[in-house]
């Protein structure tokens, strides 16, 4: 426990090594989006996973709640004239009650069940804001006003890489020692064994509904700090493929552990990128990535990594 | 009842049928594994476009459609084979990412193949409409319908009279008992796949005369039967169906009565009061848990 802790403790350090030492060597502002990009993918896929990896539950509808945060707080911002700061958080404790709505009468049934109803929430989300076009801009989408605070406005890829890189931190941090707490062993203990871990006296539900809860509320945090930086947001942002985007970005990194999910973050944002020039074959390529390393490594990338190499050291 | 309602309900049925086709579908790999197949609804997809290139090969109609079915037959077993079967002792999680890989994988392959346009299969059997109390009738209708019957009778027969059917229900029931008694669980699962991408496949050929075939018709029929599923109780076949035809025609009459903008909410709102009035679905089997 103890190892893990330390090992958790250094893996935070290099990260924020990593994030200082980054704009040294990004040559444009190209790079740039697609970091940023990553580190808003990654604050979803650290949420996500603390649900997937530790609590064993599997939802296919979190680009709805992203999609909630990205629309919700320009909305406020810029309708009801709110400051962005407050409508961000507006937006995070709005998908927080949702989610929780949701989350309690599901969450006592066992098996997929979750992964249904985010499903159905996630689309229904997604038609939503496809149709309310007076509200949303429809498929169009919506022009995003700046995000400022104390009149300090966020502007430029610069700024916006320290604030998401500031974010993505502080995600890091919250999850190693939220993991590393009672709540982290019981939700560990759940996914070995729901009887089990009620016998010890666990109270699985609420648990399960806590770990949903703060995932949703992630999603929509990230969704509003897209949509500032972006500055134009479209329902795309909140569509089943997306969810399943996030999922995927989580199990291929590594289910249950931090800097996976982070890793499959950063691989599937790039992917794409990568792949722009084999356009007609981009969505070939996806899929048959997304296969083989589920079928050759079916714990996740970091996990199989991790074990080769410790058996290689062995 | 009204010329409008009775044009609805026609329509709604029509499409429902489909639905819980591919509804089955789901149901039937989910008793012989626990996994839902996300490319469920790229057999319908592939049905119908392999249909329209067979058709346009010059083969005759009922040969084009026979040999489009089996192409996905042959697409679902290869599915099994190659990305289910090595990762056999994976988590049921990770199968079902594989399900979502494998339907990106199949609809980057469509593209590939057929392009982006729309395509369309000609009629069965005519498109003289048929008049029935002020609403009208395609016969391509009839066809989806007695379609569906015959697949459901066939299936039931299946279950209830062979040797496989029944090992099939035995899986479902306990695979480990199953296997104890000497199943071939492994080739269930392949059997699984196979009749369900038959079922994905004939909803395909079935519904792309009145619907249009694309790339990308899947998601939405596969995503949708998936809901009828659960409405029937996920695990019970012959409940997706009735599952199916609820969703068809409920989203029917609200595209009619209320709003055409929000018909495709409709399956999901269904599936998420389902799931918190009615957990286990219309016709779900009571399961209690053992430790």
């Amino acid at each position: 426990m103890v190892d893990h802790r330390r090992k958790g403790t250094r893996g935070l350090v290099l990260l924020a090594l990593i994030i200082v030492a980054l704009p040294a060597v990004i040559p444009n502002a190209y790079i740039y989006d697609v970091v940023i990009l990553i580190g808003i993918n990654a604050i979803v896929c650290i949420g996500l996973n603390l649900l997937i990896g530790y609590a064993g539950q599997i939802s296919l509808g979190h680009a709805g709640f992203f999609g909630l945060g990205a629309y919700a707080s320009p909305l406020l911002s810029d309708r009801l004239d709110w400051p962005p700061a407050l409508a961000l958080l507006a937006a995070a404790m709005a998908v927080g009650l949702l989610s929780f709505a949701v989350a309690k009468p599901i969450l006592k049934l066992r098996g997929h069940y979750l992964a249904m109803a985010t499903l159905g929430l996630g689309i229904i989300i997604s038609i939503v804001l496809n149709q309310e076009g007076q509200l949303t801009g429809g498929p169009d989408g919506m022009p995003v006003p700046p995000f400022s605070l104390l009149g300090q406005r966020a502007e430029g890829e610069a700024t916006w890489y320290w604030i998401v890189g500031a974010l993505l931190l502080a995600t890091v941090w919250l999850t190693l020692n939220l993991v590393d707490s009672p709540v982290g062993r019981a939700l560990r203990a759940l996914h070995g064994s729901e009887v089990a871990a009620a016998v010890t006296g666990i109270d699985v539900l609420r648990y399960k509904i806590m770990v949903f809860v703060l995932s949703a509320v992630l999603a929509s945090v990230a969704g509003s700090v897209y949509a500032h930086y972006a500055g134009f947001i479209t329902p795309s942002e909140a569509t089943f493929f997306r969810s399943i985007e996030f999922v995927t970005m989580v199990v291929l990194g590594g289910m249950a552990s931090t800097f996976g999910a982070l890793i499959g973050a950063a691989l599937l944002t790039a992917l794409p990128q990568v792949l722009t020039p084999l356009q007609d074959y981009q969505m070939l390529t996806f899929g048959a990535v997304l296969v083989g390393t589920m079928v050759f490594m079916p714990k996740g990338l970091v996990p199989s990594l991790a074990e080769r190499l410790a058996r290689h050291r062995r | 009842m009204s010329a409008d309602l009775l044009q609805f309900l026609v329509a709604g049925v029509t499409v429902g049928a489909c639905y819980g086709l591919v509804g089955v579908g789901f149901s039937i790999i989910y008793n012989a594994s626990q996994v839902i197949n996300f490319a469920q609804g790229e057999f319908v997809m592939i049905a119908g476009l392999g249909t329209t290139s067979l058709l346009a090969a010059g083969m005759p109609y009922a040969v084009a459609i026979a040999l489009g079915v089996l192409i996905t037959v042959l697409v679902g077993v290869a599915l099994e084979a190659l990305a289910i079967a090595p990762a056999r002792q994976s988590s049921v999680v990770t199968l079902i990412i594989i399900t979502v890989g494998a339907s990106i994988f199949l609809r980057g392959a469509a593209e590939l193949v057929w392009g982006r346009n729309f395509r369309s299969l000609p009629p069965f059997s005519g498109a003289e409409p048929i008049a029935l109390g002020g609403a009208v009738i395609q016969p391509q209708s009839l066809w989806v319908l007695g379609g569906t019957a015959i697949s459901v009778v066939l299936l039931s027969l299946f279950f209830a009279a062979t040797r496989s059917g029944k090992a099939m229900l035995a899986t479902a029931c306990n695979p480990n008992v199953a296997l104890l008694l000497g199943i071939d669980t492994r080739a269930v699962l392949r059997l699984s796949f196979a009749i369900a991408a038959l079922l994905g496949g004939i909803a395909g050929v079935l519904i792309a005369p009145i619907s249009l075939t694309y790339t990308d018709v899947g998601v939405m029929l596969g995503l949708k039967g998936f809901c009828a599923a659960i409405l029937g109780g996920l695990g019970n076949p012959f409940g997706a169906v009735v599952g199916g035809l609820i969703v068809g025609v409920t989203e029917a009459l609200t595209a009619g009565y209320l709003s055409s903008a929000y018909k495709d909410a409709v399956a999901f709102v269904m599936i998420l009061v389902v799931l918190i009035v009615m957990p286990r679905g219309l016709f779900g089997a009571k399961a209690g848990e053992r430790v």
